[in-house]
C-alpha cells in the first residue's frame, strides 16, 4: 500500500510541471485558436533562463525569485513573439498560424544553441530541499512534496484569474466568441497578446520549476510538446480544470505503466488519448466545437475551375521539361527531383483532404510510412519481387486509412487532428518496437528496385509517371462530382446533408483515397532510398507535409505541390549553411507574414489584382 | 515581391545546379552528421577531425595532396543522409564518405554504400548489425561496438557475488542490443544470474522517479545502466535521493564518457563500474597524452570521446588512401582490409578483414568524484579481441559477400 502511495506521489509531482505547460497551451488555444507548436520552446527557454537566474540569485529567496522572474522573462519573450509573428496573421485561414509557430521553434533552437552552447545543463537543486522524507517507510524526495503542494495554488490562482477578474471575463468571452468581444469594444489585439504572454509565462515557469529534478538541454522542446498536447486534448482544449485532471491522469498512469508494463513508455499516453477521444470526442471537460466557429476566416473562397488553355499548356510544358531532364542534367539533379516529386505527391494527398475536405490531419505520415513499410517488409522477409511489393504499398496504406478513418472521421477540427496523431503514433511505435518483424530503428535495409529500374534515369521516369500521374489524378477527383460533394461538406455540412450528401461517408472515402496516394508516395520513397526507418512515421514527417500545404496555400489547388517544391528546394540549399535552422525558421516566418494566403494563394491574388480581375471584387 | 523573386531564383539555381568541378588539388571526403540535432556530440567530433586534418596536411597530406573533409548536416534523417551522400559522391567529387552518430542513419548510409559501390567508414554509430548481421563489403566501422563494451562490463560483473540484476536502457535498438549483449555475456560467464527487472524508459524522456521506484521494488543485487545524457542525469538524481544505489553494484555502459559524466558535476555517481574516456589521467608523452595535449592546444577545450573518434576517423582515412595509392573507391576499400593505422592515440589500429571492424577498444574503470567533477579511477584500456564473438560466429552472422 505504501508503495502505491509513493508511486501516486511521484505521478502527482510529475504532473506539476506538465500542468503548468499544458495550462498555458490550453489558454492560448482557447482564446486565440492558435495551435502553438512553439510552446515547448518556451518551456525550454524557461529552463535555460531559470538556470542562469539561479546562478546569480543565491539562497532560498534567490531560488524562488529566480523561478518567478523566469516566468516574467519568458512571458515577455512570448509577447514579443506574438506581436511580431502572430499578430499580422490572425486573419489567415484556420490553423495557418501553426506554420509560423513552427518557424519560431527553429529560430529558438538555433538561438539557444548560440547562447547556451550544446552541452546539457544540470539544474540547480532547490536550497534545503535535497534528499527525501519517508512516508510509511517509502522515500519521497522533498522537492516532489513541494511541487505537489504548489500545484493546487497555481490552479487556484489561474481559476481566480479566469473566473473572478475582469481580465478573466474578457478571456472567457473571447474563448466563446472573439468577434463579439471585438464588436463590444475590447481591444482584441492586446487581449490576445496578453493571453499569449500569460501562456508563455506558464510554460517558462514549468521549465524553471522542473530544474531541480532535471535540467536544461536542447531537445527538451520536442520532448515535452507531444505530452503537453495529449494533456490539453484529453482535458478538452481551452479547459484549465480539464488540463489539470488530464495532467494528473497521464502522469499517474505513466508511473504505473513504468512499473507494470516497462515497455509501454513510448505509447501509453497516446493509447489513453485515443481511448478518451473515441469515448468523449471533445476531451473530458471540453466543449463541442460549433461548426464554422473558427473556420472560414478571411475572404470567402472563389469557385474552383479547371485550368484554362494557357494553364494546361504551361503545365504540359513544365512536365515536358521534367521529362527531358535526364538528357542534360547530372545524376544528383534527378535524385533531387525524385525527392521533390515524392514529397509533392505526399503533400498533395494531405492537401486533398485538408484543402478540399477541411480535414486537418496531424498523422498523415502513418500512410506514407505505412506504405513504405508495407513494401519494404514484403521485400525484406519474403523476397517478393519489387513490382509486386510496390503495388502493395498504396494498398496497405489504403487499408490502414480505412481502419484509422473509421475511428477518426466522426470527430472534427483539432480533435480529429489529434486523434489522427494518436493513431500515427501507434503505427510508429509498432514499427519502432516490434523488432522481430520491423527490426525497430535498425530499419529495413537493402530494399532496392528491380534491375530494369535500378538506374537513375529509369527510376526517374518511373517516379515522374507515377508521381505526376498521382497528383493529376487527385486534381481530377477534386473537379469531379465527388470533389464537389467533399467541398460542400467542408463549407456547410448541414446544407450538404440537406441536399442528400452523406458528408461523413464522403469524407471517409476521401480520407482513404488520400491514404492510398500517400502510400504510393511511400512506395516510391522506399525504393529510391533503399531503406526505411521509423523516422518516416514520426510526428515530424506528418508536420513537414502539413507545413508545406499551408505554405503553399490551403485554399488553392496547387498549394501542396508548390509548397513541397519550395520547401525541398529551400531546405536543400539552406542546410549547407551553419545556422540553417535559424535561417529556415526566418524564411518560414517571412513567407507566412508576407503571404498569408500561402504562396500560391497570394500570387494568385496579386495576379488578379494586376489584371484588375472583376471576380475579386465580388465578395 | 523582391523576396519572392529571390526565393524563386534561389530554387532555380538549386534545381539547375551548376555542374560540379573538382576545382582544386585536394582529396575530398564527405562527412555526414547530425551537427545540429546532436550538437553536444557532433561538435567535439568535428573538432577532432579538424585537428587530425591539420596535422596530416602539415605532414604533406595524402598522395601529395591536401586531405579535405566536406561537412554536411543531415538533420538526423536517414533519407536526407542518403541524398547528401549521393550528392557528395556524384557532384562534389568525394572519394568516400564517413560520419553519423545515430545508428539508424549509419545503417541507411551503409545500405546505400553497398548498393552503389561507394565506400563508407561508419565512425561513431554503435549498432552491432552494421558490421555483423547487416554487414557489407563497402562498410567499415571504427568505434568499439556495443557488444564488446557490454561484454567488458559483464566480465567484471561475473566476478562479484551479485545474483539478481535489474537493467535500465533507453527504449530503442541501441538500448535493447546493449541489454541483450550484457545478459548473454553475463549468463555465459555465470549461469545462475537472474534478471529481475527490465526497465525501458523512452529515450530522453525518462520518468526517473517512477523508474527508480520500479527498480527498487525488484530489490536487485546489482543494476546495469544503459541510459545516457539527460536521462542519466535524472536517473542519478532520483536514484541518489531515494537511495537506489546504496549497497548495490552498478554497471554503466558509456557512463564514464566525458559527454555524459561532465554535465553531472559533483553529482556524478560514485563507485559505478563503467566504460568511458579518462583523458584527464593520461600521462604526458604517451600517444593518448599527446593527443589530449594537442587537442587542448588547438581548441582550448577538453576532449570528449567524440574528439578521439573524429581524430582517428581522419587518421584512418588518410592511412587507407595512402595505402591504396589511389583515390578509386575500390582501391581504398581493399586497402582498408587489414589496414594498419599507426600513430593513433591508442597506438596501432587495425581494420579486421573478417568483419570490417576496427580494433579500437575501450577504457573501463570505476567512477569517483574529484574536485567537484566525476572521473574514472582505477581505469585500464582493454583490447576488444577477447570480447569479440568467434570468427565462426561472425561468419554465420555476416551475409555472404
Amino acid at each position: 500500500m505504501a508503495f502505491f502511495l509513493a508511486q501516486f506521489l511521484t505521478g502527482l509531482a510529475n504532473a506539476a510541471a506538465l500542468f503548468l505547460v499544458a495550462s498555458g497551451l490550453s489558454l492560448i488555444f482557447g482564446v486565440t485558436r492558435i495551435v502553438n507548436f512553439a510552446h515547448g520552446s518556451f518551456y525550454m527557454l524557461g529552463a535555460f533562463i531559470g538556470i542562469y537566474l539561479m546562478e546569480i540569485l543565491p539562497g532560498h529567496v534567490g531560488f524562488w525569485a529566480a523561478i518567478l522572474l523566469t516566468g516574467v522573462a519568458v512571458g515577455l519573450i512570448g509577447a514579443i513573439t506574438e506581436i511580431i509573428v502572430l499578430r499580422p496573421i490572425y486573419k489567415a485561414p484556420e490553423l495557418f498560424q501553426l506554420v509560423a509557430t513552427f518557424g519560431v521553434i527553429l529560430v529558438i533552437q538555433d538561438l539557444a544553441l548560440m547562447i547556451w552552447g550544446a552541452e546539457d545543463k544540470l539544474g540547480p537543486r532547490a536550497p534545503g530541499l535535497r534528499g527525501v522524507w519517508r512516508i510509511f517507510g517509502e522515500p519521497v524526495p522533498k522537492y516532489d512534496i513541494v511541487l505537489i503542494a504548489i500545484t493546487p495554488f497555481i490552479l487556484f490562482a489561474l481559476w481566480y484569474l479566469i473566473t473572478k477578474t475582469r481580465l478573466g471575463v474578457l478571456v472567457r468571452a473571447a474563448t466563446q466568441d472573439r468577434e463579439m468581444v471585438g464588436a463590444l469594444g475590447v481591444n482584441q489585439a492586446w487581449l490576445f497578446t496578453g493571453v499569449f504572454a500569460l501562456g508563455s509565462a506558464l510554460a517558462g515557469l514549468g521549465g524553471a520549476l522542473q530544474l531541480p529534478k532535471g535540467g536544461a538541454d536542447l531537445l527538451m522542446d520536442f520532448n515535452i510538446i507531444g505530452e503537453v498536447f495529449v494533456v490539453v486534448v484529453i482535458g478538452g482544449m481551452g479547459s484549465l480544470p480539464g488540463a489539470f485532471i488530464a495532467a494528473v491522469i497521464i502522469s499517474v498512469l505513466n508511473v504505473f505503466g513504468v512499473t507494470y508494463l516497462p515497455q509501454s513508455t513510448l505509447v501509453l499516453m497516446y493509447v489513453v488519448m485515443a481511448v478518451v477521444l473515441i469515448v468523449r470526442p471533445y476531451g473530458i471537460l471540453g466543449r463541442e466545437e460549433v461548426a464554422g466557429e473558427h473556420g472560414q476566416v478571411g475572404a470567402p473562397e472563389q469557385p474552383i475551375r479547371p485550368y484554362g488553355r494557357t494553364g494546361i499548356l504551361a503545365v504540359t510544358l513544365f512536365i515536358a521539361v521534367l521529362a527531358l531532364v535526364p538528357l542534360f542534367a547530372e545524376q544528383f539533379v534527378m535524385t533531387l527531383i525524385v525527392d521533390m516529386i515524392v514529397f509533392a505527391l505526399f503533400a498533395a494527398s494531405l492537401h486533398f483532404i485538408l484543402g478540399s475536405g477541411g480535414l486537418v490531419s496531424f498523422g498523415h505520415a502513418a500512410f506514407f510510412g505505412g506504405g513504405a513499410y508495407a513494401a519494404a517488409l514484403l521485400v525484406f522477409h519474403t523476397g517478393t519481387p519489387m513490382e509486386l511489393a510496390f503495388l502493395f504499398a498504396p494498398l496497405a496504406a489504403g487499408m490502414l486509412a480505412l481502419a484509422i478513418g473509421w475511428f477518426c472521421i466522426r470527430l472534427t477540427g483539432v480533435y480529429f487532428a489529434m486523434l489522427t496523431l494518436a493513431f500515427s503514433q501507434l503505427v510508429w511505435s509498432l514499427a519502432f518496437q516490434w523488432r522481430g518483424v520491423t527490426r525497430g530503428d535498425d530499419g529495413l535495409v537493402g530494399i532496392w528496385p528491380s534491375d530494369w529500374l535500378n538506374a537513375p534515369a529509369p527510376f526517374y521516369y518511373f517516379t515522374l509517371i507515377l508521381g505526376v500521374g498521382g497528383i493529376v489524378f487527385l486534381r481530377h477527383v477534386i473537379h469531379s462530382p465527388f470533389g464537389y460533394a467533399l467541398r460542400a461538406g467542408r463549407d456547410s455540412p448541414r446544407q450538404a446533408e440537406a441536399m442528400g450528401i452523406d458528408v461523413k461517408r464522403v469524407q471517409y472515402a476521401a480520407f482513404v483515397l488520400a491514404g492510398v496516394m500517400a502510400g504510393l508516395a511511400g512506395g516510391i520513397f522506399v525504393f529510391s532510398k533503399g531503406s526505411v526507418f521509423p523516422t518516416v512515421l514520426e510526428i515530424a514527417e506528418s508536420f513537414d507535409a502539413l507545413i508545406v500545404v499551408f505554405l503553399g496555400g490551403v485554399k488553392t489547388l496547387a498549394g501542396g505541390v508548390v509548397g513541397a517544391g519550395f520547401m525541398t528546394g529551400v531546405e536543400d540549399w539552406l542546410v549547407r549553411l551553419e545556422y540553417w535552422r535559424l535561417l529556415l525558421g526566418l524564411v518560414i516566418i517571412a513567407v507566412v507574414i508576407l503571404m498569408p494566403e500561402g504562396i500560391v494563394g497570394t500570387l494568385r491574388t496579386l495576379w488578379r489584382r494586376m489584371r484588375n480581375d472583376d471576380e475579386e471584387v465580388v465578395k | 515581391m523582391n523576396f519572392i523573386r529571390r526565393t524563386v531564383l534561389g530554387m532555380v539555381a538549386v534545381a539547375a545546379a551548376l555542374p560540379a568541378v573538382a576545382q582544386d588539388d585536394s582529396i575530398k571526403v564527405g562527412e555526414i552528421n547530425h551537427y545540429k540535432r546532436m550538437a553536444a556530440f557532433a561538435e567535439p567530433y568535428k573538432k577532432g577531425i579538424e585537428l587530425a586534418l591539420s596535422e596530416i596536411n602539415e605532414d604533406g597530406g595524402v598522395l601529395g595532396k591536401d586531405l579535405e573533409f566536406i561537412f554536411r548536416d543531415d538533420q538526423g534523417d536517414p533519407a536526407e543522409a542518403v541524398k547528401i551522400a549521393e550528392e557528395l559522391m556524384t557532384r562534389d567529387g568525394a572519394v568516400m564518405f564517413t560520419g553519423s552518430i545515430l545508428s539508424h542513419v549509419g545503417l541507411a548510409l551503409s545500405s546505400f554504400a553497398a548498393e552503389k559501390g561507394y565506400l563508407y567508414l561508419a565512425s561513431e554509430p554503435l549498432a552491432d548489425s552494421l558490421v555483423w548481421k547487416s554487414g557489407n563489403p563497402w562498410t567499415y566501422r571504427l568505434r568499439t561496438s556495443t557488444w564488446v563494451q557490454a561484454a567488458m562490463l559483464a566480465e567484471e560483473a561475473a566476478k562479484t557475488d551479485a545474483v539478481t540484476y535489474a537493467t535500465i536502457a533507453p527504449n530503442y535498438a541501441y538500448g535493447q542490443d546493449a541489454v541483450a549483449a550484457f545478459k548473454e555475456n553475463l549468463t555465459r560467464l555465470k549461469p545462475d544470474v537472474e534478471f529481475v527487472a527490465e526497465q525501458w524508459p523512452a529515450l530522453f524522456n525518462i520518468d526517473a522517479g517512477a523508474e527508480v521506484q520500479a527498480i527498487e521494488r525488484a530489490k536487485p543485487d546489482a543494476i546495469y545502466n544503459v541510459t545516457f545524457g539527460t536521462d542519466l542525469a535524472k536517473l542519478v538524481r532520483e536514484g541518489g535521493d531515494r537511495g537506489l544505489f546504496d549497497g548495490r553494484d552498478v554497471y554503466g555502459l558509456l557512463t564514464g564518457e566525458p559527454e555524459y559524466l561532465e554535465p553531472l558535476g559533483d553529482e556524478a555517481p560514485e563507485g559505478w563500474f563503467v566504460t568511458g574516456f579518462p583523458w584527464y589521467a593520461f600521462e604526458d608523452g604517451t600517444p593518448e597524452g599527446t593527443f589530449v595535449a594537442a587537442y587542448e592546444d588547438a581548441t582550448g577545450e577538453t576532449p570528449k570521446i567524440g574528439s578521439l573518434v573524429g581524430y582517428m576517423t581522419a587518421q584512418s582515412i588518410a592511412a587507407a588512401i595512402n595505402a591504396a595509392g589511389s583515390t578509386e573507391g575500390d582501391a581504398i576499400r581493399e586497402a582498408f582490409e587489414d589496414l594498419q593505422v599507426s600513430g593513433t592515440p591508442i597506438g596501432d589500429l587495425t581494420y579486421r578483414a573478417i568483419d570490417h571492424q576496427s580494433t579500437l577498444g575501450a577504457w573501463v574503470g570505476t567512477t569517483a568524484v574529484e574536485d567537484g567533477m566525476g572521473v574514472m579511477v582505477d581505469w585500464e584500456y582493454k583490447d576488444p579481441a577477447p570480447y569479440m564473438p568467434t570468427d565462426e560466429e561472425i561468419g554465420e552472422m555476416r551475409p555472404a559477400e
